[in-house]
């Protein structure tokens, strides 16, 4: 499996990472040298072998479905790059 | 008395309650240690204000003989923890101004405990390296050096910092994370002791995410006993982390005996590269030796799946950061880039990241992205999870034969110089993690004690691996095997 230009200029825009035009060739170059790493797990048997989803034999708490927090807003807007009355903003999403 | 930074958790502790030193004197000491290691670009963030009036209330606790575990003792803490009002960027430009509102568990349990906060330390951006030349803030430098030589060494990475920190008697001790080894290299590459528990012991509420399936928080300390003081106290059931052990917390301190009679100690062939340094061999094969001498019972075991740990690390690790690190989108905190006439919300996104993220995260960010994109879900990631789940049955198997702990080397060479790898292939800089890696796919506990010298005069350590939750066992053979080395090497203060 090999990368190329535009594969790499895909993966870059479905991470919404701008990458230049003429950073893309090195960049797909370093892509195919890790995948090229990772390639060995081919070698292994994996037949019957389910994927890990935890990795300590855990079941997924459950809690009770109430409101458990709240009335913060000034607290989670404090860090925003832009915030007006009491929104998030962001440039225009619909045209 | 002079030099109280110096001092261990466990001297300083018990000079505290005799009353000997106040927890004033002591920070003061080490504040001032702070101010002088610039060169060493440990400290990112200082917070002299929050650490006096800490110490003046832990002085306050200790007159009234209601001291807790880590009463007035200062610490560092990496840059990865959020800590309220003080900024916590993951070193990262996307995180600048960043200013949390809330604690994070394993800090709040910390202060609760006493600790004194001098500052944030230096670390990889997002905990993405081995030796912290990531980092927005720059390199952190190790405080050893080779003999004579002045050429500037890595302190290891993620958690460079806290290993400079901690190793130049800066602070007491340090937090780390580790998600493939980034307690564990650097406190062997800078002569310290470095523990990363078991997966669900320490709370990850709060710790900026990085693999959230692999990250652990541990302490980074100058000897093993301060490691379970410190441990102790960082660990604990949190409800806001739903993969927090819901288990009591032993007190690891009262663990260390040093007597490891009749344990069985595994030593795994697959861990024996080839071209494995003379130095490294040897180091193993002392520790070995001193862990017989100490009466445990030597075997050899096997771990064939070893040879991937590396290659499935590097499909799971990506794959979780993609997820985790798609928050950072100019909106609700950190940097926004500044956008052009007619820019809507996907430029904005797109050059965010851009300016925000540096190399090594983009990258790992796009890696992840494309194993998990459509068509090649199940071939990267879904194998990539099957051979965990194999990884971790290699362990199992060895731990239910009867062996006790694992002992391998912590890293495959003594410190690197900074820059050294700067045109080596990423692939070469991962394998810094090839014996710690393990360790956090299966989940296990892991701590890297320092035990020997390079040639050229640096620390190398070796790692013991232990059965899940059973840190308080996994600390006393490291005590045993600290005991039969006895380490006590400080680098020469050239900062």
């Amino acid at each position: 499996m090999s990368i190329d230009k535009d594969t790499a200029a895909r993966v870059a825009k479905l991470a919404r990472i701008k990458v230049e035009e003429d950073a893309l060739p090195a960049l797909a170059e370093e892509f195919n040298t890790i995948l090229g790493f990772i390639e060995q797990l081919n070698e292994v048997d994996v037949e019957g072998v389910e994927p890990m989803t935890s990795v300590t034999p855990q079941k997924l708490k459950r809690r009770v479905d109430v409101v458990s927090d709240g009335d913060q807003q000034d607290k989670v807007l404090a860090n925003a790059p832009d915030a007006r009355e009491g929104f998030f903003a962001v440039p225009k999403v619909v045209e | 008395m002079t030099d109280l930074n110096k001092l261990t958790l466990a001297d300083a502790r018990d000079k505290l309650r005799a009353k000997e030193i106040t927890s004033v004197e002591l920070t003061e000491s080490c504040l001032a240690a702070v101010e002088k290691s610039g060169e060493l670009n440990a400290f990112v963030h200082n917070t002299p204000e929050i650490a006096l009036t800490q110490a003046k209330a832990a002085d306050a606790r200790l007159a009234e003989g209601d001291a807790p575990a880590m009463c007035g003792l200062p610490i560092g803490v990496k840059d990865l923890f959020c800590t309220k009002g003080v900024p916590s960027q993951a070193a990262s430009r996307i995180l600048e101004g960043f200013l949390p509102e809330y604690e994070s568990t394993v800090t709040q349990n910390l202060f609760d405990a006493g600790s004194v906060m001098l500052g944030k330390l230096n670390m990889d951006e997002f905990a993405m390296g081995s030796s912290n030349e990531t980092s927005v803030y720059g390199n952190a430098v190790n405080p050893w050096r080779r003999g004579n030589d002045d050429a500037k060494l890595t302190p290891g990475g993620s958690s460079g910092g806290s290993a400079a920190a901690v190793a130049a008697d800066i602070c007491l001790a340090a937090t780390g994370t580790d998600t493939g080894g980034s307690i564990r290299q650097p406190a062997a590459f800078t002569g310290i002791v470095g523990i990363k528990p078991t997966y669900g012991r320490c709370s990850r509420w709060g710790v900026v995410a990085f693999a959230s399936s692999l990250d652990q928080a541990g302490p980074m300390t100058k000897s093993v006993r301060d490691a379970a003081i410190m441990l102790e106290a960082m660990a604990g059931h949190d409800a806001k982390d739903s993969t927090s052990a819901e288990l009591a917390v032993p007190n690891f301190e009262a663990m260390l005996t040093g007597d490891i009679k009749g344990k069985k100690i595994g030593i795994p062939k697959e861990y024996r590269m080839d071209g494995m340094p003379a130095e490294i061999v040897k180091l193993w094969e002392d520790g070995t030796a001193m862990l017989k001498a100490a009466g445990a019972e030597i075997v050899d075991i096997s771990l064939p799946h070893t040879k991937y740990a590396l290659p499935a690390y590097y499909v799971i690790a990506p794959a979780e950061a993609s997820s985790n690190l798609a928050r950072y989108d100019g909106v609700r905190y950190g940097h926004r880039a500044t956008l052009a006439q007619g820019d809507g919300i996907t430029e904005m996104y797109e050059k965010t990241r851009a300016e925000g993220f540096g190399h090594e995260v983009k990258n790992r960010v796009m890696i992840g992205t494309y194993v998990l994109s459509a068509g090649f879900y199940d071939a990267y990631y879904n194998r990539a999870r099957r051979v965990r789940a194999l990884i971790k049955k290699d362990f199992d198997d060895v731990f239910a034969a009867g062996v006790d702990a694992i002992l391998t080397p912590a890293t495959p060479s003594a410190a690197f110089g900074l820059g050294e790898m700067n045109d080596a292939d990423p692939v070469k800089m991962y394998l810094n993690d090839v014996f710690t890696v393990t360790v956090n796919l299966a989940g296990l506990p892991g701590i890297s004690v320092p035990t020997g010298m390079d040639s050229q005069g640096l620390p190398l350590g070796l790692q013991l691996i232990g059965r899940p939750w059973e840190e308080g066992d996994l600390l006393n053979t490291a005590y045993a095997l600290e005991n039969a080395a006895g380490f006590v090497a400080k680098p020469s203060q050239w900062w």
